[in-house]
């Protein structure tokens, strides 16, 4: 069995967002690029899977939509395991655009499992996997919390208001898997970090895909006031405050 | 002049950063107070080859370059140095003595479980009575025919208890002085050897300090590493490696401590604003910052040198020097910086201080560091 796990390459954490071109792009000088840390996790538990001996998974391949600047982030992917790494060499536009990318993709090398992190931590689309499922008329299950794959029986369990859904479905498939995946992201081993630059990292050239949306502006979030400290002993100043000033209550 | 790292470099450096934070942090304090040995710990940070960083990829090692090394060192240090010293004993004394000076058979059967951290490395040269004067030790390895016979003590042994192979420095022929002294592996449950408590140490607490004693202890001849008579000099060129770990580690001892001072100091109010708006407050953290970008540079400098072949012990010895200066003077600002939260356990920086004192004075001291340069400037 082989799975495909979607790789975002989106800005570290601690990232001051700046824009440029006047609000209309985002601008990456100086930005430290990290995998998509919900990719990571859909990275992560594929391995395990790989690693169980109770299935056939034997092959873990990334896939990514965007520039030679994504190389980086897709061998620290190969150094954590992956034994393959795909660049699709074009800018991802949107969501629809990187779906369909990846659907090409899949069209001319099938996999049995497509991986997908629930969303992104800069553009929070969460809308990727969906669109790959619905390209390739695949089931599509979304957040997905976990995947058992015993004897090759696939199970798999998903988050629904209030509980939980547990779905049994055949491959191929994709899971769109969000946090509850796996415990904690992997830490590449230092022989695995030596190897990755004598991993195949495929670079493919971008398939004709409408691009539906244009990003007109971008703007930051208005500033949030000062905090006001009530000392926990003044419950009444706190309601009038809440009351009077914030009018929620 | 390049001073970017490569990409290799920086990601070893996240993965030592990602693991100090997820997997040394949570309970370190414990770990100090009580002096608890970090196993689980140890295991992981084998398991994912920080242990065997230097050694070669077909010893089962990372087949990293120093500079690698000193990345990783620093941020292990930076939150827990009784872990550092560990992986710098294990990879810089142990594991790159055996792979340079030992035969085939002595990598196959120490150096790859030692690289793989399966197994811990201890190195073992001072004494009781000789410590900076590595030469009065008195330690002995009797030349027996078909093996030596080992007798004497060791102590301030990093790993003394949880290492399953030690490198003993001891006396074959005492008539040719530091030349009759030998280098031999040793097995750590061979029968004749016993290991003394726990040291309760002032920091670096959870790593195990034994003193370990030889009584009439049988090693096979083919454990000598190198050749007859090569004992002092392996142990000389050992420890030139050695203090670009224990620099790196100085290096993350302060850089944590700055960080947390940095953090604090943007915090805490008094006076009406922000203490790191008081000059008195920014004016110790550029010192500080200053000096561990120094330090950082002396240790990359000496790791540069190693890892191009060129000779690099003077480097590594003002390394040692400076970086082992810089984390007591940086750690003892922090702990200024914290005010009273920096004196009680709570906070790290009592700890990272305490750990700090240590680095001035094993693996070499700043007096023999200075012994060191000062030589070095006349050659």
């Amino acid at each position: 069995m082989k799975i495909l796990v979607c790789i975002s390459n989106v800005p570290d954490t601690t990232t001051k967002v700046k824009f440029k071109d006047d609000h209309t792009s985002f601008d990456d000088s100086g930005v430290q690029w990290i995998i998509n840390p919900w990719d990571e996790l859909a990275l992560t538990r594929a391995l395990e899977l790989k690693e169980d001996a109770g299935n056939s998974v034997n092959e873990i391949c990334v896939i990514h939509v965007g520039a030679a600047s994504a190389d980086a982030t897709l061998r620290k992917a190969l150094a954590i395991g992956a034994d393959k790494a795909i660049r699709i060499d074009a800018c991802a536009a949107d969501a629809y655009y990187v779906a369909g990318q990846i659907a090409e993709y899949l069209k001319e090398n099938p996999f049995d499992i497509v991986f997908s992190g629930i969303e992104s931590s800069d553009y929070n689309g969460s809308s990727v996997g969906a669109m790959i499922a619905e390209f390739m008329d695949y089931p599509g299950i979304s957040s997905v919390t976990s995947v058992n794959l015993d004897d090759d029986d696939i199970q798999l369990t998903r988050a629904i208001p209030g509980g939980k859904q547990v779905l049994k479905t055949e491959t191929p498939f994709v899971a769109v898997v969000q946090k509850g995946i796996t415990n904690e992201p992997r830490i590449p081993a230092m022989r695995g970090i030596m190897m990755a630059r004598k991993k195949p990292l495929e670079v493919k050239p971008a398939a004709e895909i409408e691009i539906l949306t244009k990003s007109v502006k971008f703007e930051l979030p208005a500033e949030k006031g000062a905090c006001k400290m009530i000392e926990a002993e003044s419950a009444e100043q706190l309601v009038e405050l809440l009351k009077n000033e914030a009018k929620v209550l | 002049m390049n001073f970017e790292f490569t990409e290799e470099q920086l990601m070893i450096r996240d993965a030592a950063r990602d693991f100090a934070q997820r997997e040394l942090l949570p309970g370190v304090i414990e770990r100090d107070e009580k002096a608890i040995y970090p196993t689980e710990q140890v295991q992981k940070l084998g398991e994912l080859g920080f242990l065997g960083m230097l050694v070669g990829l077909d010893y089962d090692g990372g087949g990293m370059d120093t500079i690698s090394y000193v990345l990783a060192m620093e941020e292990i240090s930076k939150i827990d140095s009784s872990v550092s010293v560990i992986m710098s004993v294990n990879n810089s004394l142990v594991c790159w003595g055996v792979e340079k000076y030992g035969n085939e058979e002595q990598k196959q059967k120490y150096l790859k479980p030692m690289a793989r951290g399966e197994k811990i490395g201890a190195f073992l040269l001072s004494e009781p009575e000789a410590g900076s004067d590595a030469t009065s030790q008195r330690t002995t390895a009797v030349d027996m025919g078909d093996h030596y016979l080992v007798n004497g003590t060791k102590n301030w042994i990093t790993s003394g208890k949880s290492a399953s192979t030690y490198v003993v420095i001891a006396q074959t022929h005492p008539e040719l002085k530091h030349r009759g002294i030998n280098a031999l592996i040793v097995e750590a449950d061979s029968e004749g050897i016993s290991v003394g408590p726990h040291e309760n140490k002032m920091g670096m607490r959870a790593s195990d300090t034994h003193s370990v004693m030889f009584n009439n202890v049988k090693v096979p001849k083919e454990n000598l590493l190198g050749e007859e008579g090569f004992g002092f000099k392996f142990a000389m060129k050992s420890l030139e490696g050695g203090r670009i770990g224990i620099a790196s580690q100085a290096l993350g001892i302060a850089s944590g401590a700055y960080e947390l001072a940095l953090k604090y100091a943007q915090e805490r109010k008094a006076f009406g604003k922000e203490i790191i708006n008081h000059q008195a407050i920014a004016f110790k953290l550029a010192d500080m910052a200053t000096e561990i970008e120094a330090a950082r540079f002396f240790c990359l400098k000496a790791a540069w040198l190693k890892d191009q072949g060129k000779p690099y012990g003077h480097a590594s010895a003002m390394a040692k020097l400076y970086a082992a200066d810089t984390a007591m003077k940086v750690t003892t600002e922090a702990v200024q910086i914290h005010g009273g939260y920096g004196y009680v356990k709570e906070y790290h920086v009592e700890r990272l201080m305490r750990d700090a004192k240590l680095t001035q004075i094993y693996e070499g001291t700043s007096e023999i560091q200075k012994i060191v340069i000062s030589r070095g400037l006349v050659d």
